[in-house]
């Protein structure tokens, strides 16, 4: 049993060492590259749950664009000094509290959800390409082709913010 | 081929889940620096995509992937607007710390 759940721990662990570090390091970069390792220990755990083409798409979006994107932005302001001052200990106390405040409820809710799952794990397979694809481009197409739009608008949006105002 | 649910429950995967996500949470109570409350938001995203992920693989339903492929796309285009508006804060400010981000407070 916890040989075959090893895996799982493996992975498991460093997400949460990586998201950790995400928080605690004192440098940008850092951070930026512990939340990158961070995504591909999560990408394992797709590979795990038999999602092979989420992934894909989870390695190709996050690691290879979104992460891209964090890091040129950051080298991009020069923002890799320490200049972030130190919070006070009672900030850091209160976020704390906040926070396991947080999961305490988050647990305790699905603790005494009672058993909702089902009694078997299903056989199916819904991670691959070929019945995500029939998915997307048939239940699911209109809601497919709008986020074509949303991108573009996204695109937009992030140039129409981005340019220098010369005029005016 | 059997699925790696049937020897890791479910429970384990709430429970890293919740855990990442209130990592997330803390970050952004915790840091100062935008763009790493930025990437806590991602680092949330991520746990909610991992779970319905899972239930996904759990009920043989491929509903549950198809929405973390839209949560996907959607988290693309808010990091693409959200960083070109954090570059123009700058150019603005000279600074990114939420601190200073004060001027809509009062």
């Amino acid at each position: 049993m916890l040989n075959q759940n090893l895996p799982f721990m493996i992975l498991a662990t460093l997400s949460v060492f990586s998201a950790l570090m995400v928080v605690l390091s004192r440098k940008p970069v850092h951070s930026v590259l512990y939340l990158i390792f961070c995504f591909f220990t999560i990408g394992g755990h797709y590979l795990l749950l038999n999602a092979q083409f989420l992934f894909a798409v989870h390695i190709i979006v996050y690691a290879g664009a979104i992460m891209v994107l964090f890091l040129f932005t950051l080298m991009f302001i020069n923002l890799n000094k320490e200049l972030e001052p130190h919070k006070t200990n009672l900030v850091k106390a209160a976020a704390t509290i906040v926070a396991g405040t947080l999961l305490l409820v988050m647990v305790s809710t699905v603790t005494d959800t009672g058993n909702i799952l089902p009694a078997q794990v299903s056989q199916n397979e819904v991670g691959t390409v070929a019945v995500l694809g029939k998915k997307l481009y048939g239940d699911y197409v209109l809601p497919f082709e709008l986020t074509s739009i949303l991108l573009l608008a996204a695109m937009v949006g992030a140039v129409m913010i981005g340019k220098k105002k010369t005029e005016s | 081929m059997n699925s790696i649910l049937s020897v890791v429950p479910i429970e384990y995967y709430l429970g890293l889940s919740v855990i990442l996500f209130t990592i997330g949470v803390m970050g952004v109570l915790f840091r100062r620096n935008a763009i790493i409350v930025f990437m806590c938001i991602e680092l949330m995203l991520n746990a909610v995509n991992l779970l319905l992920t899972a239930f996904s693989t759990l009920h043989g339903e491929a509903g549950g992937q198809v929405m973390v492929f839209f949560i996907m796309a959607v988290a693309a285009a808010e990091v693409a607007v959200g960083l070109a508006i954090l570059v123009m804060i700058y150019n603005h400010l000279r600074t990114v710390d939420i601190k200073e981000m004060n001027k809509l407070k009062w």
